[in-house]
């Protein structure tokens, strides 16, 4: 019996198209724009001003606050300005734009692709340079790594969990990357549990990549402490609470962070990165992006530059489809519909998503049945209709009291509405709201 | 006579008489002493219940009233911005106070980008309220700043005073409106601004509130406040102020001379209710626009009925050639007739 | 190119709709439709016609004219409530009975709450629940079943159900087994015919008076594999239900089997399979949570054997699902899923 979580959840079309397609490293763009915020938390506060000379993996951004992350130069070349550029949080959000000159790296960073096994950094030094790389996560919350890292007081880390279950829909770059660059995030996840102070560690993977999970099992073998467990294919299995509870069965508590049971989660990807950081002194300037679709003619997982606008991926995969409806910032469950191909490529793009048009448009609205399909669905246990019909009519009150806030936004009630509610659309609404008044109260 | 009937009638009868004699004694024993200044008071407001005054209505607004002028021999800061001077006055006399006459006030749109003057770049689906797509994304237009068009200031009004044109998809204020600053509170970009009605009604305002450079506020919408000063420099009465790219009428240093109006290189500033100007060529624009808020009532405007039960939100939309569903579809091909026409 | 789309996630949507939802419903039906066809001939076929267009023709209607909304017709909705009155009638009621029992259905059962998904009770029952009380006559004269291509075995007309007839007999004063054994007299036309209660196989297969869609326990049952399997209801209120009253009737008859009769008879006679997966299960009139279903069947189980043997009618589970109707938005507040990481209160 394959472990999954047990509340809820959907198994939607998986479509993984680029499964097969090895891991493509993008040339180096003619310009790039950099987001300032590019993580969870407060934005990073700009370095450089128009005209300065950069180079690759040169601080441009420093992290302000404690929740917040470093930003590194992806390109050298000439600061060509500071402005507000489109993101993928649908506005202008503050951005470093460079014209790249040439590709000359500042010194001390390992290029070579050679692994390197031995960690030297004691606990302290490694979440020093995972802060000091600007390491977030990269399965898409985008949270500062070295954050997960410092355990509060009180707290005890028992296991850190990798998150290999990419259960999102489309997307494969987490799969590849395990394929390709497997050794490299087993030393990852080793530098982790020396950072964590644990000496446990589990990788999940989801059951639709037998390739994967064989591969890593072989790997991991040689690596004391970590597992590799296969995973009933299930959606939001990617979601830390419910990861926690398919392989170690806790609960996290409403509210509460996973430390509260012991355990840490990261993903594959960051994994990587932390491997990068740490043995090569890497800066998180690249990451793997899956860029898929239906139309698209050549499915793709690419290598890229931070920074590297949306419309170079598309045409390195063959080029705008024509009946392109939609695109997608993420997987097509939780990702962003993005508003143009200008948008760049930031730390948390883990796919970009071309829907065709047939397939992008909502469809129409009917009363609610009833059905009790959205709370069969719901991974955390709560009424979607209902909290839609309490933040419809505004009784925010209610919506806290149904426990609104603790909805992770999956959207798997969403997708199953026999009737199109646009249950998350509300879910989302009140959330913030709710989140608002809380934040009002608190004060 | 049946017995029957008649011990039904005695016996009913004498529980009623006996219940009758309970409850006066326990109305009278348990009687709250209110002071009959606050009925009266009561009686004079509108009754709207609209919390426009910022009490939980009409009722606890009365017993502000009388508890401050007890207190305080003083009805300052309290308004009925729905019954205006007029029943603030009569308020006044109940409790035996005086009241200054406030300048009445109407909600202000200052948007006038919509479909025509922002056309969509993208278009949105989803669920038909703006605080959501708000927190999604820039609008269809791709202004940040600019009215979403969904409705939820017109769902908000409980006076019918404001409506979303369908022509235009943003919405306008008609003369029912009563200040009670609902729009206000559901817009969540804080588009509608309260402003003091005016002289015979007249008023001129930035219609904008965009605080991006020119250019880039230029490029989603053409009748954009780009913050050129233009206006700020031909004001004699110091009434305009620049901030953040943006110029801001101040409409009590105001003197209504129209000067601004002429040199907005975007026609974002408007005037209302004012005459026609003497024809100078090329003025065409300016009047057009005047005209589309001057007579709110000869326009055909959208209903947009409030959530109902169920909570699916339900546009009905007259005239009947243009249908604005649940859904929001604003398909490419509407906005194009919509461009056509404006061409 | 048109103009990219932009809405909230998810941006994939399952192809399950509130449409193919009814239409399973309506295709599970269909078994116990031809079993009443084949037993109560052109009858049945009569009164699920003539109940399935008049239920559309008001839906339509009203929906057009009085709630000017878009056109839901096409849902499919209507059709299982005009089945499902049909299925609760007997065959030979009149046409016009039968309008009124569609009118009041759909116009006060459904339309007048605000259309499909806001009725507060079952319309079909409303339907079924209205005529028994203002025709009670005709509601309750059930034609004896005539297979299309079988003698049948009496000169009867019309005989009682088998809950009927036994109610009738127990309240005289006989045994459950001298009735079993002997049959009931009554009298029709002036001749004494005697009334054999039938034996289990005849009521799965579905040859014993009642309703229409009641009668044939297998096809019932044919449907109700069928709705699971399409998840279109869920297992738990039709186990709570039958399993409360097997266990109910169960205790019963233990106690006392001269005048209690078993719970096979229950389960198999009377329309509590019908209500059980067809009726308890609309998901518009029961609750949401799996826990709250539970109840739901358990309340439905008792007052459905309460009515059945203590009441004045012989059959209760539409009463019963209607009284629990009423109770689904407080056990909806009272019986809350699971939640995620629920903080124990200590």
């Amino acid at each position: 019996m394959l472990k999954t979580f047990k509340l809820g959840g959907v198994h939607p079309a998986e479509n993984k198209l680029s499964k097969n397609s090895p891991i493509e490293r993008l040339p180096v763009p003619k310009r790039v724009s950099v987001p300032v915020g590019q993580h969870l938390g407060a934005p990073a506060k700009p370095l450089v001003a128009k005209g300065d000379m950069v180079k690759v993996g040169q601080l441009i951004a420093k992290g302000e606050g404690f929740i917040s992350a470093n930003v590194h130069s992806p390109v050298s070349g000439k600061v060509f300005k500071l402005d507000n550029v489109i993101d993928a949080s649908g506005y202008r959000r503050q951005a470093i734009i460079i014209d790249v000159d040439g590709d000359e790296w500042i010194e001390g960073i390992d290029k070579s692709t050679d692994i390197s096994k031995d960690i030297v950094l004691d606990q302290k030094a490694i979440i020093n340079r995972i802060n000091e790389m600007g390491v977030v996560g990269l399965g898409g919350a985008t949270f500062p790594s070295h954050v997960k890292l410092m355990v509060p007081d009180g707290k005890k880390a028992e296991v850190l969990i990798i998150n290999g279950v990419e259960c999102e829909p489309y997307l494969t770059s987490d799969h590849r990357l395990m394929m390709e660059r497997g050794e490299e995030i087993l030393i990852g996840t080793k530098i982790l549990m020396k950072g964590l102070g644990v000496n446990k560690a589990m990788i999940g993977i989801e059951n639709n990549k037998p390739d994967a999970i064989e591969h890593m099992t072989a790997l991991a073998k040689e690596y004391e402490g970590i597992e590799v467990y296969a995973l009933k294919v299930k959606y939001p299995q990617g979601a830390e609470k419910q990861l926690i509870k398919a392989l170690i069965n806790r609960e996290v508590p409403s509210g509460k962070l996973p430390i509260e049971v012991g355990a840490v989660v990261n993903n594959a990807g960051t994994a990587y990165a932390v491997y990068e950081a740490v043995q090569k002194n890497k800066p998180l300037i690249e990451r793997v992006v899956t860029l898929t679709g239906k139309s698209v003619k050549k499915p793709s997982n690419f290598q890229v530059r931070i920074g590297t606008p949306v419309a170079d991926l598309v045409e390195a995969a063959g080029g705008l489809p024509e009946d392109t409806g939609k695109v997608i910032g993420g997987g097509p469950m939780m990702g962003k519909a993005l508003l143009s191909l200008d948008v760049p490529v930031v730390k948390g793009t883990s796919g970009i998503l071309i829907m065709p048009d047939e397939e992008s448009h909502r469809g129409e609205v009917a009363n609610c049945i009833r059905c009790g399909k959205c709370i069969t669905v719901c991974p955390m246990g709560l009424e979607p209709w209902l909290l839609e019909k309490v933040v419809m009519h505004e009784d925010f009150d209610r919506a806290e009291k149904e426990r609104i806030m603790d909805c992770i936004e999956c959207g798997s009630c969403h997708y199953t509405c026999p009737a199109n509610r646009q249950l998350l659309d509300y879910l989302r609404l009140g959330k913030s709201t709710v989140g608002k008044i809380m934040r009002t109260r608190r004060k | 006579m049946n017995d029957v009937v008649l011990y039904a009638v005695l016996s009913l009868g004498a529980i009623g008489v006996a219940s009758a004699i309970v409850l006066y004694f326990i109305a009278t024993k348990f009687k709250v002493i209110e002071d009959p200044r606050i009925d009266e008071v009561e009686e004079a407001l509108p009754s709207a219940n609209c919390g426009g005054c910022g009490f939980a209505g009409c009722r606890a607004f009365a017993e502000a009233t009388v508890k401050q002028g007890n207190e305080k021999h003083s009805l300052e800061g309290l308004n009925c911005p729905v019954g205006g001077n007029e029943v603030m006055a009569q308020v006044a006399s109940i409790l035996g106070l005086e009241v200054e006459e406030k300048d009445p006030l109407i909600a202000v749109v200052r948007c006038n980008g919509g479909i025509k003057n922002s056309p969509g770049k993208v278009s949105f689906e989803g669920a038909t309220s703006c605080a959501f797509a708000h927190s999604l994304f820039t609008g269809e237009g791709g202004c940040p700043f600019g009215c979403l068009g969904l409705g939820d200031c017109v769902a908000a009004c409980d006076f019918d005073a404001i409506h979303i044109n369908p022509d235009r998809m943003i919405p306008e204020v008609n003369d029912k409106c009563v200040a009670c600053g609902a729009c206000v509170e559901a817009c969540p970009r804080d588009i509608i601004e309260l402003r003091p009605k005016g002289r015979k009604e007249k008023r001129i305002f930035v219609s904008c509130i965009n605080k991006e450079k020119g250019s880039v506020a230029r490029k989603n919408c053409t009748v954009a406040c780009i913050g050129c000063s233009a206006c700020f420099k031909v004001c004699e009465f110091d009434a305009i102020t620049m901030k953040d790219n943006l110029a801001y009428i101040d409409p009590f240093k105001c003197k209504l001379c129209r000067k601004c109006v002429e040199v907005c290189p975007t026609n974002a500033i408007h005037e209302i209710n004012f005459p026609p100007r003497k024809k100078k060529d090329g003025d065409t624009k300016k009047t057009g626009k005047t005209l589309a808020v001057k007579h709110p009532e000869k326009k055909k405007v959208v209903v947009v009925e409030k959530v109902d039960l169920s909570g699916s939100v339900k546009k009905e939309v007259k005239p009947v050639e243009k249908k604005v569903e649940t859904k929001k579809p604003q398909s490419a091909t509407e906005k194009d007739s919509g461009k056509e026409k404006e061409g | 190119m048109s103009l990219f789309t932009i809405s909230g996630s998810p941006h994939v949507h399952s192809d399950t709709t509130t449409k193919k939802l009814m239409y399973s419903v309506i295709y599970a039906m269909i078994p116990a439709m031809l079993v009443s066809v084949y037993f109560f001939g052109m009858g049945a076929v009569r009164v699920i016609l003539i109940s399935v267009i008049a239920s559309m023709l008001f839906e339509y209607l009203i929906q057009k004219y009085l709630i000017k909304g878009p056109a839901t017709i096409s849902d499919g909705s209507a059709i299982i409530t005009g089945v499902l009155l049909a299925f609760n009638v007997p065959s030979n009621l009149p046409s016009v009975i039968l309008v009124i029992g569609a009118f009041v259905a759909i116009a006060i059962g459904k339309m007048s709450f605000g259309g499909l998904g806001k009725n507060i009770f079952n319309p079909a029952l409303v339907g079924r629940v209205f005529l028994l009380i203002s025709f009670p006559v005709q509601m309750t004269s059930w034609p004896v079943p005539k297979p299309l291509f079988a003698k049948s075995l009496t000169d009867a007309i019309t005989g009682p159900t088998p809950l009927g007839a036994l109610k009738e007999e127990l309240k005289k004063g006989d045994t459950v087994q001298q009735i079993m054994d002997n049959g009931v007299k009554f009298i029709e036309n002036g001749k004494e015919v005697v009334y054999h209660i039938p034996s289990y196989m005849d009521s799965l297969l579905g040859d014993m008076g009642g309703s229409l869609g009641e009668i044939s326990a297998i096809a019932i049952l044919i449907g109700a594999v069928y709705m699971l399997l399409k998840k279109v209801i869920t297992w738990e209120i039709p186990t709570a239900y039958i399993g409360t009253v097997i266990v109910f009737t169960g205790i019963l008859w233990l106690v006392d089997p001269a005048h209690f009769v078993n719970p096979l008879f229950h389960l198999l006679t009377g329309g509590l399979l019908l209500g059980a997966f067809f009726m308890a299960t609309d998901m518009v009139t029961s609750p949401m949570s799996s826990k709250g279903q539970l109840v739901f069947g358990l309340g439905a189980g008792i007052l459905t054997v309460l009515i059945r043997v203590f009441g004045a009618y012989p059959e209760g589970v539409s009463f019963a699902i209607l009284i629990m109707n009423a109770f689904v938005p407080l056990i909806d507040l009272g019986f809350k899923p699971k939640r995620f990481g629920e903080v124990v209160k200590k």
